[in-house]
């Protein structure tokens, strides 16, 4: 079997060619598009996640009304969390297919292409 | 069905021979299987990784099966049945938790990992320091995680065969931490995360089954099943429990400003803790590619996320057909809920079906955490550090299978020792420790170019003691009549949820450790990281089956 590598120097690509694909637009433009939409998306998820633990905290009385039955106001806005989570999921799927793999796939076909 | 119930009294519920006959019918069928999947466990890819050929759905329903623990089946249903609102808090925390994974970490840490999570936090760092510090807090969380799960199982094992003598409790935990050393040991990351599938699909299908025969029971209104849990807990012999309102927040966190603050770090550390458990992290790396990473995560929530709405009903399900006081007075406490619920239901053979579920639940996890922790110790610890990578990965395997017996003998000793406590909590302080130790470090070294050593060794220690010294200090651990140590009172620190302190402390250590040393990364790995990590160029293929 083979020695236990370090995990970068495995691939035929050198550390020069990193730099010029790292500094490459294609490179740049996959980058900035990732942080776009994950930063925000995670600002956001974060917030209404803690908007919910904080009116657990501090707005019993509030979260205790009663909207339907005994359904209440708390009770509803955690089901909501699970709406949210999901519709997240949904959307963060959908745009990472479109956006993020027909990007890293051009790159990595390139890299991989010139170099065996 | 000689033996009757009678909980109440303390005694056992159901029919034990039933309950260990369902289990060792678990146990036959998985090992089988497990012993069928370690046939290509020749090379450490398929030790350790499965040879990373996992479909994502079979990788998101085994994740589901690792992550949904004891702590979610028992801990939570019985924290809902008895606490009401406050036990929902854990599942939504755990649920959100899984977006800080998808969106932040899954996709990027399997395109430049290999077999750890130390692979990629040392990746563009110095390898030793970076790679000890990882393993150490790996090994930390994994060894809390494991006291969670073998406390359930002493407390599962006091209800459903009566064994309530120290002596054959520890005999039966003992039973189970052989039985977890048997799985990993034949078959590695393959078998285990079969394990892990067929354990999901029979706790996601079994809480399914009791969740609809509880609305069943409230002709499908759940509305109804709030009333008549909230009647149930008002008719409580226990004063305390009775002038509960189980349906809003704040029975159990909403005494005082304490307890308050106690919630919200609690809450923190729930949504930040799951995307830095190695357990999890470790299960990215037997999917082919990061698009089928991403698949797995999204299984996951869809999974993982209908169970805790499942959770929601079987616990006030619980509060309402069984009752706080009968569940509090059962030998394993609130952990006992979601069976005595399967009893109430459907009898002798329900109980054996959901409590060999439970045992399996137990089981698998325990084995997920074991070679989690053994891979880590034999290639960050052993290979990379001891033996400078001079060693052939067959040794690897060779030294993370003692370490698998090593792990297993220490789980079976901790869960002797381990106490009463809600499992729940139990989970909630490895989520602390992982949230607090690896997050801060994971997310820098994804995203933040001037991150470097010195930052990554002061956040990982930092959250890693900083979490544990309060810990010890705090009331879950001393002073309190529910305390480890009840009897002595070594705690200053007013909160038993150390989150809100540790974790900011560690994403500041980085910060601080980053910014106090000089920015002497070498340029060209970090763009190779980033290229790597951005693209999947060089990742870790799947190996080819032979």
């Amino acid at each position: 079997m083979s020695q236990t590598d370090l995990p970068h120097g495995e691939t035929p690509v050198s550390g020069h060619d990193y730099l010029a694909v790292q500094a490459s637009p294609e490179f740049q433009d996959l980058r900035s598009r990732l942080r776009r939409f994950v930063f925000p998306m995670s600002a956001l998820f974060l917030v209404w996640y803690f908007a919910y633990v904080l009116l657990g905290a501090f707005a019993h009385d509030f979260m205790a009304i009663k909207v339907w039955g005994n359904i209440n106001i708390g009770l509803l806005i955690g089901l909501g969390q699970f709406v949210s989570t999901f519709v997240i999921t949904g959307i963060y799927v959908w745009w990472a297919n479109r956006e993020l793999d027909p990007r890293a796939e051009a790159i990595r076909a390139k890299l991989e292409g010139g170099a065996s | 069905m000689t033996i009757k119930i009678l909980a109440a009294d303390g005694a056992t519920v159901g029919n034990p021979v039933a309950n260990i006959g369902i289990f060792a019918l678990f146990v036959a069928i998985t090992l089988y299987i497990v012993i069928r999947a370690s046939k290509q466990n020749t090379t450490a890819a398929e030790f350790f990784t499965a040879g990373r050929a996992f479909t994502g759905p079979q990788n998101g329903i085994a994740i589901s099966g690792d992550y949904l623990s004891a702590a979610s089946f028992l801990g939570i249903a019985g924290a809902i049945a008895v606490y009401g609102y406050d036990g929902f808090l854990y599942s939504i925390g755990f649920l959100v938790a899984w977006l800080v994974a998808l969106l932040l970490v899954a996709e990027l840490l399997r395109n430049a990992g290999k077999f750890t999570m130390a692979d990629v936090l040392s990746f563009r760092l110095k390898q030793r320091p970076v790679r000890i510090a990882a393993a150490t807090t790996t090994l930390a969380v994994c060894l809390f995680y494991l006291l969670a799960q073998m406390a359930g199982a002493g407390g599962l094992v006091a209800l459903l065969l009566n064994v309530k003598g120290t002596l054959g409790q520890a005999l039966v935990i003992a039973v189970v931490g052989l039985l977890m050393i048997l799985y990993v040991l034949i078959g590695g990351m393959k078998g285990t995360t079969w394990v892990q599938i067929i354990k999901a699909a029979l706790l996601i299908g079994g809480a399914a089954l009791m969740t609809v025969m509880v609305l069943a029971k409230f002709g499908l209104n759940f509305s109804e099943i709030l009333g008549a849990a909230q009647s149930e807990v008002s008719g409580s012999a226990t004063e305390a429990v009775a002038k509960r309102d189980v349906l809003a927040p704040g029975a159990q966190y909403g005494a005082s400003l304490t307890s308050r603050i106690n919630f919200i770090s609690l809450a923190l550390a729930l949504v930040l803790g799951t995307a830095g458990l190695p357990h999890v992290l470790m299960r990215f790396y037997t999917v082919p590619t990061a698009k089928e990473a991403r698949r797995s995560v999204v299984w996951a929530i869809a999974l993982i996320g209908a169970f805790y709405l499942f959770t929601l009903a079987l616990g006030y399900g619980a509060a309402a057909l069984v009752g706080p006081d009968e569940i509090l007075a059962a030998p394993g406490a609130q952990n006992s809920a979601a069976p005595l619920l399967a009893f109430h239901l459907g009898g002798v053979v329900l109980l054996g079906v959901i409590s060999a579920v439970a045992f399996a639940t137990i089981l698998a996890v325990v084995a997920g955490l074991t070679i989690t922790a053994a891979t880590s110790f034999a290639h960050d610890i052993y290979a990379s550090v001891m033996k400078s990578h001079q060693v052939t990965e067959d040794e690897q395997v060779r030294v993370s299978r003692i370490t698998v017996v090593v792990i297993g003998i220490l789980a079976i000793g901790l869960g002797i020792l381990a106490a009463e406590q809600n499992i729940a909590f139990l989970v909630a302080l490895a989520f602390a420790v992982a949230a607090a130790a690896n997050l801060p470090t994971i997310l820098y070294s994804l995203y933040w170019r001037r991150f470097n050593t010195r930052g990554a060794l002061w956040s990982m220690y930092g959250g890693l003691i900083s979490t544990i010294v309060l810990i010890v200090f705090s009331p879950a651990v001393s002073g309190a009549k529910t305390a480890m140590l009840p009897n002595v009172d070594f705690a200053w620190f007013p909160l038993a949820n150390p989150g809100i302190v540790s974790i900011p402390l560690a994403f500041l250590l980085g910060i601080l450790g980053t910014l106090t040393s000089p920015d002497d990364e070498d340029p060209e790995i970090a763009a190779e990281f980033e290229v790597r990590s951005l693209t999947g160029v060089g990742a870790e293929k799947a190996v080819a089956v032979h």
